[in-house]
């Protein structure tokens, strides 16, 4: 566990812009009806999403719409480690340390932010476009050392790979995700091994077999 | 080596498109009418002769699992919720089908809600897999589209499939924690019983499934139990997606035979151990939860549940996290150490206070500052842990410091002894 309180400096106010207010609608309309408190998590990341973090009017609001106490909401906030609860750079820059990471070299991943960021995590940049955090795993563990910068994944990273990631990220491009070694996805590298017949994809193989 | 023809998961690395009509092409949703018209009883009754034992780490027969609920539907509908809060270290399979191969699952869905009379279905997955999600949801619309599922589906079998997201809690991966989670609540596990199979979601009749064991059955049920059953070792039958990562020369996933022996999953899918098989170390064979395995083992063990269970280790979810003679053992134990204290619930007090109290130990005896005597009382703690919780997180806590304690005893000692020198 881990102590998580909300950010002593708070807006004014919060409210969905319109498209976000159409999203929270598609997410309450998942669940059955009575059931609308099932959405929490899904209109709290939209809020996070419109403002980089989750702000107290933002929990007051989503309390209001879904009709749960403000306390429920609160709890919430607090328990999933994913909301921010003070504000971060443009690019949150979230580095996996845990085992598998670290045994490829997370460490250096790790070094190379407190170079090009900011010595302490979560900690703004001095340009504001960065902060930076440990987390525990993202499940990319094949492609080991990685991190997270907003929605995507950047794989088989080393020090001097994640400075120039995170160069590219300053000067405005977004680099494109994924396997960071030539490889396509999570096969070894140099090439699959497996999955090289052709039957298996004109389904050759995967039919129910006629009836007799 | 597995050959090709009986491998289920064949966009695994998404070299080919995830859309439908690929999907089709590989085979997927061929004969799902036959299947559901083979009814609920019948399509269960393949599911136990498969002999597929659940694929997110505690190897319960899915078959019989799907048996528990019940065979009416009275006034509380029923549901399946399916888990993709895949976050235990070392593992990357769900993630591969969710992007890759999202049709298995979704057909799996279909095929499972229907065999345990449920009509909705949640699909929950860990809030950092934002990719991966809107991959499952464009093949849930894709399917939608196609009425392949939906309330007037093709199949005359109203089904509704839902994609939920987490917010970054490893706990919400214990089905209770999950339930509790998708319900709005903080993530925090719910005393059994009552087995979600009577009391689950929203008070009503749940199963919950990991992604994998409810992906390969609609395979199963088309190319049939006997066909499954034939793969792997008796009570370990079938294929295994194994996520093998850390000091190999080339970490991947791959779809193997279940009872594979691990160095030879190691040598010819990953490229070996980094620095030849005699340079390693140890090795975590299922995921962060099991205890490490020490080299003399590694060399012959097979990778199924029975057989790791027989080493006093554990299948999990098959993320073998391989360690070469370079590593500071203790270091990467006492890592996973700091994961169970930050992603402890905070519900009991067993795990609360004992995952931070036993990081600090380790902390300290990674340096070598504590007392040989420390490494006993260590040992006690984690066997206090261990059973006393609600949930399973303490005893995954507990495990991998007991492995370390049963095969790296010498090395913590060693290190007690330099650092008591270098003071004097």
């Amino acid at each position: 566990m881990s102590v998580r309180r909300l950010s002593a400096d708070q807006p004014a106010s919060f409210a969905f812009n319109d498209a976000n207010a159409v999203r929270c609608e598609r997410e309450i309309a998942k669940y059955p009806q009575g059931r609308q408190a099932s959405a929490v998590i899904a209109l709290l990341w939209i809020g996070q999403e419109q403002e980089g973090w989750v702000t107290k009017p933002m929990i007051e609001a989503v309390a209001k719409m879904l009709a749960m106490p403000y306390i429920r909401v609160l709890e919430v906030a607090t328990f999933y480690t994913m909301f921010n609860l003070e504000p971060v750079g443009e690019h949150l820059v979230q580095v996996c340390t845990t085992t598998p990471c670290w045994l490829r070299g997370s460490d250096d991943v790790v070094a190379a932010c407190k170079k090009h960021i900011a010595a302490a995590p979560h900690t703004v940049s001095a340009d504001g476009k960065f902060s930076w955090m440990e987390v525990e795993c993202l499940g990319a563990c094949v492609n080991a050392p990685m991190l997270q910068i907003g929605k995507d994944f950047y794989e088989d990273l080393d020090g001097p790979k994640t400075e120039a990631l995170l160069e590219a990220f300053r000067s405005g491009q977004t680099p494109k995700p994924g396997a960071g070694n030539g490889r396509h996805t999570s096969e070894p590298e140099g090439g699959a091994l497996t999955l090289k017949d052709p039957q298996l994809y004109n389904g050759g193989y995967n039919r129910k077999p006629e009836a007799p | 080596m597995l050959a090709d023809k009986d491998r289920i998961f064949t966009n695994l690395y998404g070299f080919e498109s995830p859309g439908l009509d690929a999907a089709r092409k590989r085979g997927n949703w061929d004969g799902t009418k036959a299947i559901i018209d083979l009814g609920p009883e019948a399509i269960v009754d393949i599911m136990k002769k498969s002999g597929l034992r659940g694929r997110g780490g505690a190897g319960f027969p899915t078959g019989m699992k799907w048996s528990f609920m019940p065979k009416e539907v009275k006034e509380r509908p029923h549901y399946l919720v399916v888990n993709a809060d895949e976050s235990e270290p070392g593992t990357c399979k769900d993630r591969d089908i969710l992007r890759h191969d999202p049709h298995t699952l979704v057909e799996g869905c279909l095929i499972a809600s229907f065999a345990m009379r449920a009509n909705a279905c949640y699909v929950y997955v860990r809030g950092e897999f934002i990719r991966e999600r809107e991959a499952l949801q464009r093949a849930v619309d894709e399917a939608y589209e196609a009425k392949l599922i939906g309330k007037d589906n093709i199949f005359g079998y109203p089904f509704d499939l839902y994609v939920h997201h987490g917010a970054g809690a490893y706990i919400c991966g214990e089905e209770t924690a999950l339930l509790e989670s998708l319900e709005g609540k903080k993530g925090q596990p719910r005393l059994k019983l009552p087995f979600p199979a009577n009391v689950g979601l929203y008070g009503c009749p749940t199963t919950v499934n990991n992604v994998e064991s409810i992906a390969v059955a609609p395979t199963i049920l088309r190319r049939g139990a006997e066909w499954f059953a034939a793969i792997g070792r008796p009570n370990n039958t079938g294929t295994k997606v194994f996520c093998i990562s850390g000091h190999v020369n080339k970490p991947c996933n791959v779809e193997e035979e279940m009872g594979i022996p691990l160095r030879e999953l190691i040598e010819r899918h990953a490229g070996g151990v980094r620095g030849g098989w005699d340079n390693l170390l140890a090795i975590i064979p299922g995921g962060a939860s099991v205890p490490l395995l020490p080299k003399s083992i590694c060399d012959d063990v097979l990778m199924d549940f029975d057989s790791l269970k027989n080493v006093q280790s554990g299948l999990g979810t098959a993320a073998v996290i391989v360690m070469d003679k370079s590593t500071d053992v203790v270091k990467a134990i006492q890592r996973l150490a700091y994961f169970y204290k930050h992603e402890s619930c905070g519900q009991c007090t067993p795990c609360r206070e004992g995952t931070g109290w036993m990081w600090r130990v380790l902390t300290r005896m990674q340096q070598g500052n504590s007392r040989p005597e420390e490494i006993d009382l260590l040992q006690e703690v984690t066997k206090e842990v261990e059973g006393h919780t609600i949930c399973a997180l303490g005893d995954a806590a507990a495990w991998p410091i007991q492995g370390l304690i049963r095969h790296f005893r010498p090395e913590l000692e060693r290190r007690m002894a330099a650092f008591k020198q270098a003071a004097e």
